[in-house]
């Protein structure tokens, strides 16, 4: 049910009236839809869950959601109102759960988390994996149905924006999130309140300001904006429009989403959203019967890494090469089509309503740091983080700016899975750093990270155990940068092509007297010489590994090991006594390289040996490793 | 006058106080003053884009100071400029460094790194490689009117070329190209009555001059400028000598 609202006091009406029927008994069935679970068959299982409860008699609500975090648990399911978690859910336990937990209300173990001591969890905010965040933004994925505004009303969306245009003016809400100390969550860490200050201060002879957001996320491995926008997209929109108002208002604000083309869920659920907040007066003219004037269109990136980047993604707006350009004449000046623009991040602008409904006060309690005379003070609020790698529970992560990594990857992450060592964390996508286990206690805000050789970043948090090979992780963030540098500098360009090629040298076994010291100078010079952020963080995974992993980078060159055993020319496959001669291996090796009759122990032929390590994964007898 | 008088601004180079327009480009005014700074993808008469990165300098302002290329730099008032700091010598070193493997067959590249001591490059050379990418051409290009070139690509397989490789369409041969590129690997060839560009896959006829007979400027390229001058083409049927000495003939006493 869609209604107009042609005033606040029609959308609090409208909301009082949703609550009414919504109350806190009702039975909800809630199936994780993200991207994660999709993998793992949610849209199957959801079909499922309607089809049983349009068979059963049952009073309950289905609601297919975005991303509630857990991905290493996909598909998850929560039955309300006891908010009991289920993992791993098959289609085949749908008609339990429903006679099971909805109607009877007990729990069915087998589908309930255990953690590796064995102990089981009923409830979502008793999960481990749950219980030790802080989850203001993502709470709400659980809750809603990104399909539905009237999901995202109930909950106290839009709340924010009716208390802002009846009771504020735009300058308050620019001074609220200056002092709120909100820093862009797109990696820079810049203060919101000063973008905005600038951008609502700059020139704009049309009235035209520009409102952009920042959805190109594209660092391996990172998806807290993805799950944002596909699980949430009203409170991005919402974020939008109050910045909006806060910086173009009065004038013509206008706004595009800036979403790259690799997700197409999360665009159609923007579309989606959109259509829905125009229908309903909340986007177009006169937004809840005042004169605020805004619309927000989507934009789709072609693919480039680069376009994350501010110049090149309003030059891809405007159809032209994702490039950067010089930014001395800021964009908040003179950025989108020459207009004064403000560009947040997807996870900026969500922490907005927040901010304006919950009040300063709670989103300053929380975080790091003073921000109350200085906005580069500190780092407030909560960060998103996505935990990936060798950690027990990967997923979406919200947790408060300076919690410690070890807090992150063991009381969240449920530390590395069993028989596996911590090795290192690689924090802010492939432009940030390599931490070691003498780092875990470092509180993670912008600062501390920055400090340390790393970098917040987006929020990527790739965990690594000691069979990672830091020399060859340091040679494929070089070589993702390499492939996407736009190739307009020189000092970018053929340095990260350089550095490329000495990486890949010593990965070989190649690597000569000298190496480590012209690497240090080239990734200076690529830092410093180099326009946009692409070029200037490039050399981080290289320096931060050879920083705090130095003994691995001169063993690869002197003594051509690879602790890690991973880089190809510096291992070899060897079969040891216990072999018994099953010929296993010898029918799956590829190039003929196992040598030896049945029942015969076998030998590698070294020199025929790809390394593809098909051996050792048929081997029964373990009798199959590898040396370096 | 008033108003050109409010957009001069003072700043300081190496503590010498100089003159420049608001908004100048620091490269352009830093070589009017006659300082020396090395370039290779700047030219005055297109906008500048900042992808060879020699022109870096140190740039001071309020307490804040740090290395910026100069071409795209805007001049302001109060600016303090150092040319050649520790800092920018060793890094423009390497970008020569750089520059010297990326092209070492464009001799403009070898001079000008031979001119600040390097001879050789401790990196992976591409031996016949002789663009820079600088994209002078393609600016130029713009700045004509014709926007036949384009970059394709990134990253090391960034390079200027024409739209999916083939003959443009647009492109009228005008060879300003050729003209503005820093290291002369764009080459204009007039032979057998056709102008040909082969790094851009044109190859067009030319007009005769019709009192010399000389093969002189493309077709398309004179009419595509008769119809901007809105002169009618019989104008430019000489080459641009013939046309002098028949200018010339006009004021010589019977």
């Amino acid at each position: 049910m869609e209604t107009r609202f042609h005033s606040v006091a029609d959308l609090e009406a409208y909301r009082r009236q949703l609550q009414a029927v919504r109350g806190p008994d009702r039975k909800i069935v809630s199936v994780c839809a993200g991207t994660g679970c999709r993998a793992c068959g949610a849209r199957g299982l959801a079909e499922v869950f309607r089809e049983e409860i349009a068979k059963s008699n049952l009073e309950v609500e289905l609601r297919v959601t975005g991303c509630q975090g857990f991905c290493e648990r996909s598909p998850v399911v929560v039955v309300q109102p006891q908010s009991i978690f289920y993992q791993r859910v098959k289609a085949i336990d749908v008609p339990e759960i429903l006679t099971e937990t909805v109607e009877k209300g007990t729990a069915i173990q087998r589908l309930l988390y255990t953690d590796s001591d064995g102990r089981t969890y009923e409830r979502e905010q008793d999960v481990p994996f749950y219980r030790h965040q802080t989850r203001s933004l993502l709470a709400f994925n659980g809750q809603i149905d990104p399909d539905s505004i009237d999901d995202y009303i109930a909950v106290g969306g839009y709340a924010a924006l009716g208390k802002v245009l009846q009771e504020r003016k735009p300058e308050e809400i620019v001074d609220l999130i200056l002092r709120s100390g909100l820093r862009g969550r797109g990696g820079g860490g810049f203060p919101a309140g000063v973008k905005w200050q600038s951008c609502r201060k700059a020139h704009a002879a049309d009235g035209i300001r520009y409102i952009l957001c920042n959805g190109d996320e594209g660092d391996p491995g990172a998806f807290m904006d993805c799950a944002l926008m596909e699980g949430n997209p009203h409170l991005v929109l919402e974020g939008m429009i109050l910045g909006a108002f806060a910086i173009g208002f009065p004038g013509q604000p206008k706004g595009y989403i800036y979403v790259r083309n690799e997700y197409p869920l999360a665009v159609e659920r923007l579309t989606r959203a959109i259509e829905q907040a125009r229908r309903c007066g909340l986007l177009g003219k006169g937004i809840l019967g005042t004169e605020l004037d805004f619309d927000i269109l989507i934009n789709k990136g072609g693919g480039a890494f680069v376009c994350g980047e501010s110049t090149a993604l309003m030059a891809s707006i405007e159809g032209f090469v994702g490039e950067p350009r010089a930014k001395h004449i800021h964009t908040a000046e003179q950025g989108l089509f020459d207009k004064p623009t403000n560009l947040n991040n997807v996870e900026t602008w969500a922490n907005v309503p927040l901010i304006i409904s919950r009040g300063l006060e709670w989103f300053t309690s929380i975080g790091t740091g003073d921000v109350s005379k200085d906005p580069w003070g500190g780092s407030k609020g909560t960060k998103i983080f996505a935990l990936v790698g060798k950690v027990n529970n990967t997923g979406l992560v919200e947790v408060p700016m300076g919690s410690t990594l070890r807090h992150i990857i063991w009381d969240v992450g449920g530390g590395p899975p069993p028989g596996k060592k911590f090795k290192a964390v690689q924090t802010g996508g492939p432009s940030g750093g390599c931490l070691p286990e003498s780092l875990l206690d470092l509180p993670v805000d912008f600062d501390r990270l920055t400090e340390a050789g790393s970098m917040m970043g987006s929020g990527g948090m790739i965990v690594m155990d000691e069979s990672t090979c830091m020399v060859d992780l340091a040679r494929y963030f070089l070589h993702f940068l390499a492939d996407e540098s736009c190739g307009k500098c020189v000092s970018c360009r053929e340095g990260l092509a350089q550095l490329c090629a000495i990486v890949d040298r010593i990965c070989k076994g190649e690597g000569r007297e000298g190496d480590l010291e012209l690497l240090k100078d080239l990734s200076t010079t690529v830092q410093t010489a180099s326009l946009c952020g692409l070029g200037q963080t490039a050399a981080n995974p290289l320096l931060s590994t050879m920083r705090y992993f130095e003994e691995e980078y001169i063993s690869h060159i002197h003594e051509h090991r690879c602790s890690a055993k991973v880089c190809k020319t510096l291992i070899r496959y060897v079969i040891d006594d216990s072999c018994d001669g099953c010929m296993a291996c010898n029918a799956q090796c590829g190039t003929k390289a196992i040598q030896g009759g049945k029942k015969a122990r076998h030998t590698i032929d070294d020199s025929l040996c790809t390394r593809c390590g098909v051996c050792m994964d048929v081997c029964k007898r373990n009798a199959i490793h590898v040396e370096s | 006058m008033a108003d050109e008088k409010c957009n001069v601004v003072e700043f300081k180079v190496q503590g010498q106080i100089c003159q420049g327009t608001l908004g100048e480009s620091l490269l352009s005014a830093l070589r009017r003053h006659g300082f020396e700074v090395p370039s290779l993808c700047f030219h005055e008469a297109v906008s500048s884009y900042g992808a060879c990165r020699l022109c870096l300098v140190e740039v001071k302002k309020g307490r804040r100071s740090k290395l910026t290329t100069s071409c795209n730099y805007p001049v302001q008032e109060g600016l303090e400029v150092q040319l050649d700091t520790d800092e920018v010598v060793r890094h423009r070193r390497i970008v020569l460094q750089l520059l010297l493997a990326a092209a070492p067959a464009a001799k403009a590249v070898r001079d000008l790194a031979a001119r600040y001591g390097i001879e050789e490059t401790p990196f992976v050379p591409r031996p016949e490689e002789d663009c820079i990418q600088c994209g002078l051409c393609i600016r130029i290009c713009e700045a004509v009117g014709v926007n036949a070139l384009g970059f394709a690509g990134r990253g090391v397989s960034k390079h200027a070329t024409t739209p999916y490789e083939e003959t443009s369409a647009a492109c009228v041969g005008c060879g300003a190209c050729a003209d503005v590129c820093p290291t002369g690997c764009v080459k204009v060839v007039d032979a057998d009555g056709f102008r040909t560009i082969e790094r851009w896959h044109l190859k067009v006829p030319l007009t005769l001059c019709k009192t010399c007979g000389r093969g002189f400027a493309p077709e398309v390229h004179l009419t595509r400028m008769a119809g901007q001058a809105k002169l009618e083409i019989a104008h430019l049927a000489n080459c641009p000598k013939c046309r002098g000495r028949a200018f010339a003939a006009e004021f010589r006493l019977p």
